[in-house]
Formats: structure tokens, sequence, C-alpha cells
């Protein structure tokens, strides 16, 4: 086999060398297993040879005893095999998936947009269990079967050396077929799969424009359109049945003809002598033996294949560089006296899949400040706040916090010191205060004088969050208040009370820049504003920069930035940008009417 | 969910007994390909039983004996077995094969006629992306069912009830000697069975677990950075992936153990088979090539008893995914054609009339409420209002995709709910905003109707809507393929495309939901010319949302709120200075500036060729 050349098959060893104890006690069961169980023809063998010879009862029951012990004997084997070497598959599993994961931890936001989550998870799932395929079950029978082969064939031969060479001349030929069936079988499957995607897509698209379908009385049009695609599956699918069906057959008969041979040519055997009913009777057993390796090779084939090219999928995932890291040690830099909060854009232009989205952006926001960004839907308003965080890596040069470029701090101390709001929030299906509390054990760990999270301060914290974020209302409503269990399995949050639970999660951790994107779009405009007198006081001990539509969440900030596809097209106060009379002005006018008409 | 009775276990046998009852039901229109299966089976079966009977002669005639004569005769039957169960047993996965194919076939065009004619509002609270897996997934799952599980028993049943019957013609005695084991199998089995299924439950409860986890990490992941959560997720990971390995660890003791015990109850029998049949042996009441033969019958026995129990799972697996089917199937359209339709309303002039209609979506949130008016035949209605005014639900309930709760829309006096939806649709053409492509030539999607056009009506049609030149530039023209919903279109082009579609279907009424998608200044021109000639001489109904078709509407109704607040043509409203003015300033006054600068920017590139 071709395997072990393949660098990806090195990979594993490390995971596999871990459990090498294991894995040479499976071996030795594994070894006695198989000999225990090619013993019991043998056994037969003398007992049918005492028949024909004539034998006392006892002898009988020595022989019967004989079975029933080394059927026992080799159960107990089989089990220890079995625990053994399929227990260290599955910790061999274990271990590939959180390593898996950690090294999904490390990847940036652009990985995981240019991936399909679907797509990540199918590594994480389907192809790690066909490694595991492959390192437990596969080697094991693969490991049995091989002696299985070697052991009979050489008692065979003892038994009669040309019958087993006539026997086995059909061998070659099933192995070769097992595997010939296998690539046809797995070819026309893969055709199948295509025909499935296709007839997929055409429900997809029929399903997904219901409306336009029925508009247009298309629906037969539709269903012949489904049906012949149908049509096209079960043909394709006959193709493999049709060789799929051959395939147990074709095997069958080989081995059938193998048994014909030992019955036509044994029999004759021992009738001129030269052996005996009992080898006729054990070498028909033994040949019954033979018959699982050969199939179980072109499965075990079948199976490596596979998890290779799983293996080597999930390596893909594993040797991922991310594209935000740490700074190197001898580069990493922290501002004097710890982070404030001073935030500085220095001609920053950034540039998404070619596309540029930001060009030529600058503004200084001391502690203590509020900048509101402004603009029209690809503006490139929250691609700029992502920059901060690193969430994207900005230029160097560019970003800078407290003088330091953003890609000079260590990332724990950059985020630790960033709250980020965003607009679709992601909550975990966890309770309401876990969710408010995920980023606060990080901050109690690391800031020791904080005074540790003992259980009362942190459920104090979590209240005092929730109120400021005004979500304390919504959460007296909730069936176990805080410790309602939100999210997918749990009780679903409307957009504003999500992004009020974000709100409190991002203020419980303290960060010294709050960042809103756009973070109560989904919250009305009176609850907003009560929101944003509460959080007056928070916001004056620390930068915040605010990302919105509505002119009444920015109209308090220190600094407007207006941006339009990239540029900043307008800058200052409200007051002084309503003057100028420019984009801010007709957004203000707009929102007027549009509250007018909700009036009416 | 719908699959809790399945827990109780009592409760669950009959309520499986009769969804299999039902999924039975559909190998009835194969019955020939089940018979052939059938037939296959019991003849594959008797065959394969012949086979250590022609041992057991080989021993007791010729070996014991020393007589070669006749040892051809069974060489050659030995021969013809072969061939025999080689053909059979093909003609049997093949049957077997086809009629789980065709039966999946059946399910998913019932499953998908079903959907043709579904409400719409089960589309509203079932993503398409589940619907999807009824058709594919669930309908995969059957498959097995029928393709080797229900049929498979039958052959399983087959061969022990044939190795039982061999046994006891043979020897009586020592059939009943070999069947001793059998209650040990059988209380083996049912143990295996047991805790195999309750180990199978526990580690898909974990997988469920971390898929479910793996999937929040993954969508999340840039809030587990922002928050330095990695740690204790990785932890919580960690957690489950621990539960996850020692459920698998737990459920290998049942597999390590049934196996191995099985054999064991095997070694039993032949051993019991050698004590016993080798004393009758040597009394001379067994021959030895009878004895021989019983080892091997004896081998086969378990084979199909392991397997049945394997098939349990199978079972299991088609049972949840029937559930999901028949769950789907069940669910009636309500909005149906009516029983006996009233004398063919004919084309009629077409006067639409939507009389007190008041509709919700869920309960009495209402989103229309009270509205009445009337639609002239030719007479082109525009409808402006803020978001959530109900728009687009006048539209809906025009099309029928939902019934009012009150009140009456009617069409040249007669009730919509008493026209049969086809012919009700027929009268209308409908552009929406989303402009929905389907894979398939240009042509195909232009000559999208029932009554598709021929190629001059087609042709004619992408003419009237501007949509010829960029159709011409196409590889292949009119013949060229649309890639995934139109993605190498603009969507201006779009916009031209689905304006062609509308006149290829020439309907009575045309009801449009426009988009105002941001196209170049060009596109916006030749759009708005399309526009006019689509609704020219057209009974027409459009949400407005292009100030060209605003100005150019016979009449504007006015939403707000659910409620029809204002109604008559531009000026008139404009002059008014209500909702209208209001909504003017807001949505049109934008475009009224940008469509003079197009206007000038067109005139400049003439001047040029002109001069």
């Amino acid at each position: 086999m071709r395997l072990p050349l393949n660098p990806a098959a090195w990979r594993l060893l490390p995971y596999v060398a871990r459990y090498r104890a294991r894995f040479a006690a499976g071996s030795v069961f594994l070894l006695l297993a198989t000999a225990i169980q090619l013993v019991s023809p043998w056994v037969l063998k003398l007992a049918i040879d005492d028949l024909t010879a004539g034998v006392t009862q006892a002898k009988l029951g020595l022989y019967a005893g004989a079975l029933v012990a080394i059927a026992a004997l080799g159960g107990v084997c089989r089990f220890w095999m079995r625990r053994i070497i399929i227990g260290a598959s599955r910790l061999i599993e274990y271990d590939l998936r959180g390593h898996f994961f950690a090294r999904l931890q490390r990847l940036d936001l652009a990985y995981f947009q240019r991936n399909r989550t679907g797509d990540l998870m199918s590594r994480a799932t389907n192809d790690l269990s066909a490694v595991r395929m492959m390192v437990g079950p596969a080697l094991m029978y693969s490991a049995s079967t091989s002696i299985v082969f070697v052991v009979a064939v050489a008692l065979m031969l003892s038994i009669s050396a040309w019958l087993t060479l006539i026997v086995l001349l059909p061998l070659p030929l099933v192995s070769v077929a097992v595997r010939r069936f296998g690539d046809a079988i797995y070819h026309r499957s893969e055709r199948i799969q295509a025909q499935l995607a296709r007839l997929s897509a055409i429900a997809q698209e029929a399903l997904a424009g219901v409306r336009v379908v029925r508009a247009y009385g298309r629906e037969p049009a539709e269903l012949e359109r489904f049906e012949a695609a149908n049509r096209e599956y079960v043909a394709r699918s006959r193709a493999v049945i049709m060789i799929q069906g051959l395939f147990f057959p074709s095997l069958a008969f080989c081995l059938g003809l193998s048994a014909l041979v030992v019955l036509w040519a044994g029999t004759r055997e021992v009738v001129a002598g030269r052996m005996t009913a009992g080898d006729f009777v054990a070498f028909n057993a033994y040949l019954t033996m033979l018959a699982w390796p050969m199939i179980a090779f072109g499965w075990v084939t079948s199976m490596l294949q596979r998890g290779m090219a799983a293996w080597q999928r999930m390596l893909a995932v594993s040797d991922a560089e991310p594209g935000v890291r740490d700074p190197p040690p001898h580069a990493a830099r922290l501002p004097v006296g710890g982070v404030r909060g001073r935030v500085e854009l220095r001609d920053l232009s950034f540039a998404y899949n070619g596309e540029p989205v930001l060009q030529g952006v600058s503004a200084v926001v001391e502690p203590g400040q509020m900048l509101a960004l402004v603009g029209p839907t690809g503006s490139g308003k929250s691609t700029l706040v992502n920059l901060l965080p690193r969430l994207f890596d900005p230029p160097p040069g560019a970003v800078f916090v407290d003088g330091v470029d953003v890609r000079q701090l260590p990332l724990a101390v950059l985020r630790g010191a960033i709250g980020y709001v965003p607009q679709e929030p992601l909550l975990f299906s966890a309770t309401v205060a876990e969710n408010v509390a995920f980023g606060a054990a990080e901050n109690g760990r690391r800031d020791d004088e904080a005074g540790g999270d003992n259980g009362d301060g942190a459920a104090g914290a979590v209240e005092s969050a929730v109120a400021l974020a005004c979500l304390d209302a919504d959460v007296a409503r909730f069936p176990d208040g805080l410790a309602t269990t939100v999210g997918e399995r749990g009780l679903t949050l409307s957009g504003g009370q999500q992004q009020r639970v974000a709100l409190a999660r991002a203020l419980l951790a303290d960060p010294r820049i709050l960042i809103l994107d756009d973070a109560l779009s989904a919250v009305d405009t009176r609850t907003e504003e009560a929101i944003l007198a509460r959080l007056r006081g928070v916001m004056r001990e620390r930068t915040s920069i605010v990302v919105s539509h509505r002119i009444s969440t920015v109209r308090g900030a220190d600094q407007i930035l207006v941006l339009d596809r990239g540029r900043v097209v307008e800058r200052g106060t409200h007051d002084e940008l309503l003057a100028r009379g420019g984009l801010y002005a007709d957004l203000d006018r707009q929102q007027r009417l549009e509250a007018e008409l909700e009036e009416a | 969910m719908a699959t809790a009775p399945l827990h109780d276990e009592p409760l669950a046998a009959a309520y499986d007994a009769r969804l299999l009852r039902r999924l039975l039901r559909y190998l009835v229109p194969h019955k020939a390909s089940v018979a052939v299966a059938l037939a296959a089976i019991v003849g594959h079966a008797l065959l394969r039983l012949a086979e250590p009977y022609l041992v057991k002669l080989a021993i007791d005639r010729h070996i014991l004996t020393g007589e070669l004569a006749g040892l051809e005769l069974i060489a050659a039957a030995m021969l013809v077995i072969l061939t025999g169960s080689f053909l059979l047993e093909y003609l049997e996965t093949y049957s077997m094969g086809m009629i789980g194919q065709r039966i999946m076939y059946d399910l998913r065009m019932e499953i998908y006629g079903h959907l043709q004619r579904i409400d719409v509002a089960y589309y509203d609270r079932h993503p398409v992306g589940r619907l999807m897996t009824r058709v594919t997934t669930d309908v995969d799952a059957l498959n097995d069912l029928f393709a080797s599980g229900v049929i498979s028993v039958f052959r399983d049943i087959v061969m022990l009830a044939g190795i039982m019957a061999v046994l006891l013609w043979m020897d009586w005695r020592l059939a009943l000697v070999a069947f001793a084991v059998l209650p040990f199998i059988a209380l083996v089995t049912q143990w295996f069975r047991r805790n195999a299924r309750a180990a199978y439950r526990a580690v898909r409860g974990w997988i469920a677990k971390i898929n479910a986890a793996l999937q929040e990490n993954i969508t999340g992941m840039s809030t587990v950075q922002l928050f330095r959560r990695e740690a204790r997720s990785y932890a919580d990971f960690d957690r489950l992936n621990r539960g996850h390995a020692q459920a698998n660890l737990d459920s290998i003791f049942y597999y390590a153990t049934f196996y191995p015990a099985v054999e064991l109850i095997g070694a039993v029998a032949t051993a019991a088979i050698i004590w016993y049949g080798g004393a009758w042996t040597l009394e001379g009441t067994l021959t030895l090539g009878s004895l021989v033969a019983f080892i091997q019958y004896s081998q086969r026995f378990f084979r199909p008893i392991s397997d049945l129990s394997e098939k349990f799972n199978i079972l299991q697996a088609a049972m949840a995914s029937s559930e999901r089917i028949f769950g789907l199937l069940d669910t009636p359209p309500s909005l149906v054609s009516p029983a006996v339709a009233p004398s063919p309303p004919g084309r009629g002039e077409g006067r639409i009339t939507f009389e007190h209609v008041w509709f919700a979506y869920r309960g009495d949130d209402y989103v229309l409420r009270d509205v009445s008016f009337t639609v002239e035949p030719g007479e082109r209605i525009g409808i402006a209002g803020h978001t959530g005014a109900g728009k687009t639900t006048l539209i809906n309930l025009l099309l029928r995709f939902y019934d009012v709760n009150r009140g009456r829309i009617a069409i040249d006096g007669v009730d919509i709910r008493e026209i049969p939806l086809d012919a009700l649709r027929r009268r209308f053409g409908l552009v929406l905003q989303d402009v929905f492509l389907f894979s398939g030539t240009i042509r195909d999607n232009i000559a999208f109707g029932p009554a598709a056009g021929s190629d001059a009506a087609v042709r004619a049609a992408a003419d009237a809507a501007h949509a010829s030149p960029f159709i011409d530039r196409l590889p292949g023209g009119l013949d060229a393929e649309v890639a995934e919903r139109g993605a190498t279109l603009s969507a201006g082009q779009k916009q031209l495309l689905s304006f062609a579609r509308a006149l290829a279907f020439d309907p009575q009424v045309l009801v449009l939901d426009e988009a105002t998608s941001n196209v170049d200044t060009a596109t916006e021109t030749l759009i708005r010319d399309a526009l006019h000639r689509l609704i020219a001489g057209r009974t027409t109904l459009a949400i407005a949302h292009r100030l060209s078709t605003v100005r150019d509407m016979d009449r504007i109704l006015v939403f707000h709120k659910g409620e029809l607040r204002e109604s008559g043509p531009h000026r008139d409203l404009l002059a008014q200075r209500g909702l209208y003015h209001t909504l003017y300033e807001l949505q049109y006054r934008d475009q009224e500036a940008k469509s003079a600068k197009a206007s000038a920017s067109l005139r400049l590139a003439d001047s040029p060729q002109r001069g």
C-alpha cells in the first residue's frame, strides 16, 4: 500500500503513538483471539477422524469441551481486543476533536466569512468519524484478517498442498474484483450524488420562489422539471444497483467454485486415502474462514482511502494560518501606565477582497469623548469599528490606541480594553446571567485587584449591567428571571432584547473603549433614549465610538463623522453639520418626517 | 416536539405499528416487483440450504464408502446450485433495490406535489431548508427501510424457518439438541438490543450537543475572541467531547460482549451436536454426513438472528423520518379552488373590488383594517405607504396566497374564493421586488407561464422590455444559461427580464412590486421606459417605489398602518399636504434630484452624436 508515503499519514502518528501501550495490548489480544479462532476447525477434524475410526463417548466429551473452551477463551480475547483497540480509537477521536476546536479558536473573522459554517462542521463531525474508522476498526480488521489469511492458508497447505493451490487460484481474482466493483460503485455513486444536488437545487429554487411559481401558474411545469430530475436520479441509482447487485453474488459464486473444487477433488483425495474425512471437513471450514478476509480487504482499503481524504480535509483547517495574530514578543508594546483609551486613526485605508472599503480616514478620540459614525449602508462604518479590536487587521501605522499601533498590542490587552456591541449580536444557549457575564471571568482573572469573582459580587455586577442596558424590566417578565435560558434552545428574545443583552455583556466587562455598532437599531426610540441617558455616566469615563442610523443616537457626540463610500464627507458636531445642510442634514430631515408619520 | 410519543414505550409500539402500516402501503403499486423479489428470496434461500446437504451426500455416499461413481452428479448439482444462487441473488438485490428507488420516487413526487399545493402561509412558518430535508434526507432514510429492511427481514425469516425444517427432517432428535440454545440467543439478543439502543441514544444525544456547540462557536467565534473566552469555551466544549467519548466507550462494552457471546452459544451448539450426534453416529442411528451437515447448518443459524436485531435500528431511523414526512403530507392546503366553479367567469372586464377587507397574518394583529376600493378596468393604480402600511399584503390577498379574515375581494363582482385558483392567477402578471430567476435559459425565464409563448412572442417581449440588447450580448443569446439565480446578471438586467416575463404572460392585470435597486442612470432610464410600455393600456396595481411610476398613475392609494387614508392623483394628493406629501418628501424627493441628473447626463452623452 502506498499510504505510509503520504506525508499527511505521518501527522496522524503522534495521535496514535500516544496510545501505543493500548495498541500493543490490543494487538496481543488480537493475535490470541485470531489464533484461537483458527484452532476450532482442527478440533473438528480430530473429532471427525476419531468418529470414522471409532471412539469413546468420553473422548467426544473432550472434543465438545474443547470447542466450548476455545470459544470462551477466544471470546474473552475478542472482548478485550475490541474494548482496547476501538476504545483507543475513541480516545484518539476525542483528542483530534479537541485539537481541531482549539485550532478553530485561533482563526480570524475573515476565515469564517470565507468558509461556510456547514463545511467546517462537517469536517469536525463526518470527516473526523472517517478518520476514526481508519485508525480503529480498519486497522483492527486488516490486522486480524491478514493473520487469519496467512494462518488458514498455512493450515490448509499442511492438509493438502495441491488442493490448497487449486482452491486459492480464483482468490486473487476475488480481491481484484472487490477493488474493481468498489471503484465502479464509487464512481457511479458520485453520479447519484451529483444528481441529488441537482434535484435539491430544483426543489430549492421552486420552494424559495413559491410566490412567483404560483402567480404564474407554473406548478405543473415545476412538477415536470422535478419529475425529470427525479427520474434521472432513479436511473442513476439503477446503474449502481445493477453493479452492486452483481457484487455479492459474484463473490459467492467465486467462493462457491472453490467449495465445488474441494467437494469434488477433496472427496477423490479422501477415497484415494491421501486425506482423512476430518481433513475434508476442516479444509471446508478453513475455506469458509478465507471468504471474510477477501471481502474485508476491499472494504478496508476503501475505509483507508476515505479516512485519508477526510484527514487531509481536517488538516487543511488545522494548517490554516490565522490572519490576525498576536505581535511577536519582541515587537509587542504596551501603553505606559495601562490603557487609557485614546483612539487615533491616521489616514486609514482598508480594502476587503480587493474592494476599497475605507479611504484616508483620520480622527482622534480622547478618553471620555464620544465619536459617532453616520452614513448610508455600505459606507464602511462597520468595517471601521471592526478594525479597532482587530477583527480584521488594519494596515500598519493606521490605528492607534494610546499611541501604540493596535497591531503591536497583545490581542488580550487590546480586546480586554474594548467592549464591542454588534448590530446582530450572537447570544449563546445559556441563561441571561451567563450571557451577560460572558466576558466577566476573563477580566476578573486578569485584573487580580478587581478582587476575584465571588458569587455575590458577580451577581450584583450582572444585575447592574442589566439595569444599565434597560433590560431589567424585561428580565423581570422572563419565566426564570436572570436564570432564563435564551437562544436556540430557550426563550426567543426579540431583536431589541438581544441587543440589550449584548450591551449589558459589554458593559459588565468594564472596557476602556466602548463600541456600539448600530447596537440599538432594533430598540424603539423611547427605550433607546432611556438607555443613552443611563449610559451617560458610564460613557463619561471611557472612550465611546457609536455607529448609528439614528440622528437621535448621535446628536450628543463630541464629534460626528459622516461616511460615504469609505470617505469622510462631513465632520463636526450635530449643530455644525445641520448648519452645513449636507448629507447629515438630509438624514435629519428624513427622520423628522418619519417620526411625523409614526404619529399620524 | 412531535417525536415525544416515541419515548413512551408501549404507546410507541402502537404508534410505530400505525406508521409502519402506512409506509407498507407504498409497496402496493409495486406488487409485481415485490412478488418477484419474494420469489427470488425464497428460491435463493432454498438453494443455499441445499449446499451443506450436498456435503452430507458426498461424505455418506462417497467418502465413507470409497465409491466414486456418482460424485460427478453431486458436483454438477453443486454447479447448478451455484449458478442458480447467483442468478436468484442478483434478481433479489436488483428488484429490492429498485423497489426502494421507485418508492423514493413516488414519495418525492408526492411530497413535492403537496408542497406545490400547500398554503403559502406554510412557507412562512417553515424555512425552505427544512422543507428540503423532507424531500431529500428524510426520504433517503426510508430508502434503507425498503431496500434493506422490510423485505430482507422476510429473507431472514425464510432462512431460519428453512434451516429448522431441514434439521428436523434430517434428524429430529439432533435438531432439538441444536434448538436448545435458541432461548439463550434470544435472551442475549434482547439484552444487547435494549442496552445498545440506550447507549446509541446517549451517543446521539452527545453528538447533538457537540454539533450545537460547534455551530454556536463557529458562528460566534468573533464574540468569543473579543471577550477572550477561548479558554472557557474550550473547557465547555471539552466537557461535551469527553461525555461523547465516554458514552462511546460505554457502548463498546455491549458490542464487545454481544458478538463473542453469540459465538460462544454457537460453539455450545456445535459441542452438543458432537456429543449427542457423535454418540448416535457410533450407535449407527446417524450418518457422519448428517453430523457434518448439522454442524454447518447450525453455524448458519445465528447470522439471521443477529441481522434481525440490526434491522431494528434501521426501523427506528425510518420511523422518525416517516413521522416528519407524514406530518407534512397531512397538512391539507386550506386555500383551494372551489369544489364547484360557478359559471366560468370568462375573461370579463376585470373590475377589482376590495370590500371591507380585514386581514392578520397572526391572531388579532391586523395588517389591513376595513380596506375598500375599486380598480376600474384599464385603470392604473399606485399604492403608496411607509414600511408596514400593508402594501405587499394587498398583493398577497389579491392573488390568494392568503384568504381575507373579513370582507371580500371580488373580480367583476365574483368573490375570488369562488374562482378556480389557476383561472384567478392567470389574470395577473406579477413583478416582484426580488426578481426570481430560475436555472434554465433566458428563454425559459421569459416564457415562464404555462402557455409558454412562441419564439416570436418571447422575442417581442424581450424587445418591448428593452431586454434584447443585453440578452444578445450574452453567449447564446436567448439560450444563454442563467447561472445560480442570475448571479451573473446585474440588478437592472434582472429587472428588465422580469418585465419581459410579465409581458410574455400577457396578463389582464399587472401587479407590480418593483424595486428601487441601485442601478446606473442609463439602466434607470431603460427601466423607466420599459415600465411605461408594460403598463400601457393595462389595468395596473403598483406598489410605487419609483417616482416615475407614481406620477404616471391615474390614482394613488395611500395606506397607513393598515388603513386606506388618502386617494387621488399625484398632483391632488401633493396639494392636500397630508400623509402623501410627507411620504413624497421622504421617499421620492431624492429620486427627483437623481433623475434630473440622469436625464442631464443622458443629454450630454447624446449631444456629440447629434452634433
